[in-house]
């Protein structure tokens, strides 16, 4: 069922974001990403300063940030643009979230890969912490969701939380993960993997074994 | 001109067609739903898939496919029929079959492209998706499940009506077309987009389960709305009129219509005037048509005047004008009193299709959105295709595209500002539309006229000076002197013994406190509130009638019901009354009275543009003062059908005043 957009109340929301603006900071970096578009091609940084909004937004609720109608509004005006054209935007991609979220949104890959990787037992995990899934926890600290390929499927299970990816999880690291992250402390940012780096391949190479310690050409042997 | 050849069938295209514009030229029928010649081209439904060589071995989508030298394109191969059954079947699978439920059966894209293209059943055992609702105002009602997402009404809301409020929101499979926040679309032209939907995604709200487009007897008609003189088809169903819809012509409203045209027509069977009444003690009582041609009688003393109202076919007037033997007629029923002495000065010169190639337009105290939403339309499109400049003096206003606001004062019309001279000087075709705003002020159209003088607006194959007239009547009356020197006042202060009020509801009546009134019309509005005698006589949909739109062009409309009750079609009544009167009217049937009405003024015998020539009269140009404001304060309740018709009173108090309705699970 494709419902309406849920849009949190407008006129609460409205009474509380109708006087939004940016910060001197954010409004440099706005500024700098309409800068890199023809004058008159304004209108192409909408999506960098909906993020930056969001991201102002977040600063401001202590959360991950979401965008309230008046703000998706607010760029709209910045970029002399029509409201309707801005929304349209906000809601395609799913990186902008049109309702608030806790402090970390922790947003787990359930595609293939990651699915046949165990991405089963990291929900799970989110389960048996008290994350539910579409939902923030009481205490405002995690939303979780369920979302489609992070390409990151070389180093599947993944999720992605606020701006980091944590890789190659297990039930037992994506707990530690969670427990950190409540208590305070930055988990370790990447792979889970001890001696694993980025996604080289896991316990040595499996193919190309000259190129291991030098650069070899293969050409000859085809 | 590229050579393509469409199954086997060589021709020349235009440069710049469309494989789907080549296929039709050739005669074959492409199926589509995303595509419309009117709109910018989307490419999202792939129905119009064809084969075609040179390219990739795969059908391609021939609406996006600019049509090249040497093409062989297929419409016919197995191939293509394959691949339409194939886009068919996942257009369906989303679509819920209600089509016995459904307000567009019948009249649906879908459901005869199926049928002609389409594989017969369906493979599809899931679920199908269903999506909520969406308000889109008071006049288009919405099944969003049934909605194909061809975009049309999204497009058509930006590139025509040019408000950016509808779009579409989510992604792949959520996906939803909606305007704004749900809110209402603000616009006068929201009715067209029911038309677009290939599907019942969009339907008309006030004629939900109404009826079935087979039921419905089709007539060919004139829209008195406005004055654009919007052709439109009237479907009836026995005596009563169920919709109004627009007829395809390119010279004066392409194919769209305004929310007014479309649904006022339930004003038609409101507070209409049934039976002839006499003012018996202060009171209107009901009578019969002798005696109330007797009352009429008593006043007689072989003169009277006669004021048109605004939705009068010409018939009523020159019947009217015939019977009256007078030059007290007057059209301009709210006090303008314009010179008229040539009438090339009181047109839109420049045609409706002419003002899409203007670069420079100045317009001078017209609301033209509200005047005109469909000339307004053609401004849009001038801008979005010409690049063209419009400046305005008045009130600003919301015309839903950029306009440079000169201020209201008047004397930018004397002096004008250098931005305004600088543009005017070097278009190539500079255009100037007075509005009625600006005429109810002394001097403006001698001004106007000046301007146009000063930077040349008038050329040998350009005519740039316009007046806008927003009465149907209006030009018509022009035509056969419907004006009196000094206007209403003046005729007033004449104190006519006997009046004739054509349909004249907007008329200040205390003028004629000492005149024996009788109105001749068909609602029961003001008029009829301070008539002597009423008549009543037929609307627009009850009589065949000759109308002249704001350009000068001659329309003729046909009867598509009977008038209700003992009313009858008005020049009828004249030549009834005319026995009565002892002046017996040379006509027995609307066909002689044409054939009279051709022989006095012959530019309404002839359907199509009246020539008027161009002869400037010399007026007085000093202005000075500001344009207060602008005619039309309410679109939707401007004329007696419309104050009549429910959904438009819905509409103005929704859209106009901000009223908001709570819909029935609320």
């Amino acid at each position: 069922m494709a419902d309406a957009v849920n849009i949190p109340d407008e006129a609460e929301t409205r009474a509380k974001w109708s006087n939004f603006a940016f910060s001197k900071e954010y409004k440099a970096r706005a500024d700098m990403y309409i800068g890199r578009y023809p004058a008159g091609r304004q209108q192409s940084a909408v999506m960098a300063l909906l993020d930056l909004a969001q991201r102002q937004v977040g600063e401001e609720t202590h959360t991950q940030g979401w965008l309230p109608v008046p703000v998706i509004e607010y760029v709209a005006s910045y970029l002399g643009m029509p409201y309707m054209r801005t929304y349209e935007v906000a809601t395609f991609y799913t990186m902008y979230n049109l309702a608030p979220v806790g402090r970390y949104h922790v947003q787990v890959c359930g595609t293939t890969p990651c699915m046949l990787r165990g991405s089963d037992d990291i929900l799970a995990a989110c389960k048996s912490r008290g994350l539910v899934k579409g939902a923030t926890t009481p205490d405002g600290m995690f939303t979780l969701n369920e979302v489609e390929c992070m390409g990151n499927c070389a180093s599947a299970p993944m999720v992605q939380i606020n701006d980091d990816n944590y890789e190659d999880l297990d039930h037992g690291s994506m707990t530690a993960i969670l427990k950190d992250l409540a208590e305070g402390k930055q988990p370790k940012i990447g792979t889970q993997l001890p001696g694993r780096h980025t996604v080289e391949p896991y316990g040595g190479a499996t193919t190309l074994h000259a190129m291991v310690d030098k650069n070899h050409d293969y050409r000859g042997e085809y | 001109m590229p050579k393509v050849t469409v199954d086997g069938l060589e021709l020349e295209v235009p440069q710049g067609a469309t494989v789907l514009q080549a296929c039709e030229m050739a005669g074959k029928e492409i199926p589509r739903f995303c595509y419309h010649e009117r709109l910018s081209i989307a490419g999202n439904c792939r129905m119009c898939l064809v084969e075609v060589a040179p390219g990739p071995p795969k059908p391609q989508a021939s609406c996006a496919l600019p049509a090249t030298e040497g093409q062989i394109i297929r419409t016919d191969t197995p191939m293509v029929k394959k691949a339409r059954e194939g886009v068919m079947e996942f257009l369906l699978i989303n679509h819920p079959l209600d089509c016995p439920i459904c307000d567009q059966g019948g009249e649906c894209d879908l459901q005869d492209q199926s049928v002609a293209y389409g594989r017969g059943a369906s493979r599809f055992e899931e679920n199908k998706r269903a999506v909520t609702e969406k308000y889109m105002g008071p006049l288009v009602k919405t099944a969003m499940t049934r909605c194909i997402q061809c975009t049309r009404c999204v497009r058509f809301a930006e590139e025509v009506a040019g408000i950016e409020e509808v779009g579409a929101i989510g992604r792949g499979e959520n996906m939803q077309i909606t305007t704004y926040l749900e809110h209402a679309m603000q616009s006068e032209l929201s009715g067209n987009v029911v038309d677009l939907c290939p599907v019942g995604a969009l339907t008309a709200k006030p004629y939900a389960f109404e009826a079935r487009p087979w039921e419905l007897k089709k007539t060919p008609s004139i829209d008195v709305m406005d004055a654009v003189g919007t052709n439109i088809r009237l479907d009836s169903r026995g005596r009563a009129v169920l919709r109004a819809l627009p007829r395809i012509n390119d010279d004066v409203n392409e194919e769209w219509a305004s929310d007014k045209t479309r649904h006022a027509v339930d004003g038609l069977t409101h507070r209409r005037l049934d039976k002839p009444y006499i003012r018996k003690d202060g009171k209107l009582v009901a009578a019969e048509w002798a005696e109330a041609f007797d009352a009429i009688k008593a006043h007689w003393n072989g003169a009277a005047a006669v004021l048109a109202g605004d939705q009068v076919d010409c018939e009523t007037m020159f019947a009217a004008r015939e019977l009256a033997g007078t030059s007290m007629l007057e059209g301009r029923q709210t006090g303008l009193a314009y010179d008229t002495s040539s009438l090339s000065a009181v047109n839109f010169n420049t045609t409706i299709t002419g003002i899409e190639n203007a670069d420079v337009i100045l317009l001078i105290g017209s609301d033209l959105r509200r005047e005109a939403p469909l000339v307004n339309t053609r401004i849009q499109k001038a801008i979005r295709k010409r690049k063209a400049k419009v400046f305005a003096i008045g009130p600003m206003t919301d015309l839903t595209y950029k306009v440079e606001w000169l201020g209201d004062d008047l004397s930018a019309l004397t002096k004008a500002p250098k931005a305004l001279a600088d543009a005017l000087k070097t278009a190539e075709r500079p255009a100037i539309i007075v509005g009625g705003g600006a005429l109810r002020y002394a001097g403006v159209h001698g001004a106007a006229l000046a301007l146009a003088k000063k930077f040349k607006l008038v050329r040998d194959d350009w005519n740039g000076f316009n007046v806008l007239h927003f009465a149907a009547a209006r030009m018509g009356g022009l035509m056969l002197g419907y004006a009196h020197d000094g206007g209403i006042k003046k005729l007033a202060a004449a104190q006519p013994k006997l009046a004739f009020f054509l349909g004249a509801d907007e008329v200040d009546y205390s003028l004629f406190a000492g005149s024996f009134k009788v109105y001749v019309g068909h609602h029961g509005d003001k008029g009829a509130h301070h008539a002597d005698v009423i008549l009543p006589g037929a609307a627009y949909s009850e009589k065949s009638g000759t109308y002249v739109n704001l350009e000068g062009r001659v329309q003729r409309g046909e009867r598509a019901v009977f008038p209700p009750g003992d009313a009858r079609e008005d020049w009828a009544i004249f030549r009834a009354l005319s026995d009565v009167l002892g002046k017996r009217l040379p006509f027995d049937s609307l066909d002689a009275l044409r054939a009279e009405m051709a022989k006095a003024v012959p530019a309404l015998g002839v359907e199509g543009l009246a020539d008027y020539g161009w002869s400037e009269p010399s007026l007085p140009s000093d202005v000075s003062g500001k344009i207060v404001d602008y005619p039309i304060k309410d679109f939707y309740l401007t004329n007696a059908i419309c104050r009549a018709s429910e959904t438009m009173q819905k509409c103005s108090a929704e859209l106009v005043h901000g009223t908001q309705y709570l819909e029935a699970a609320e």
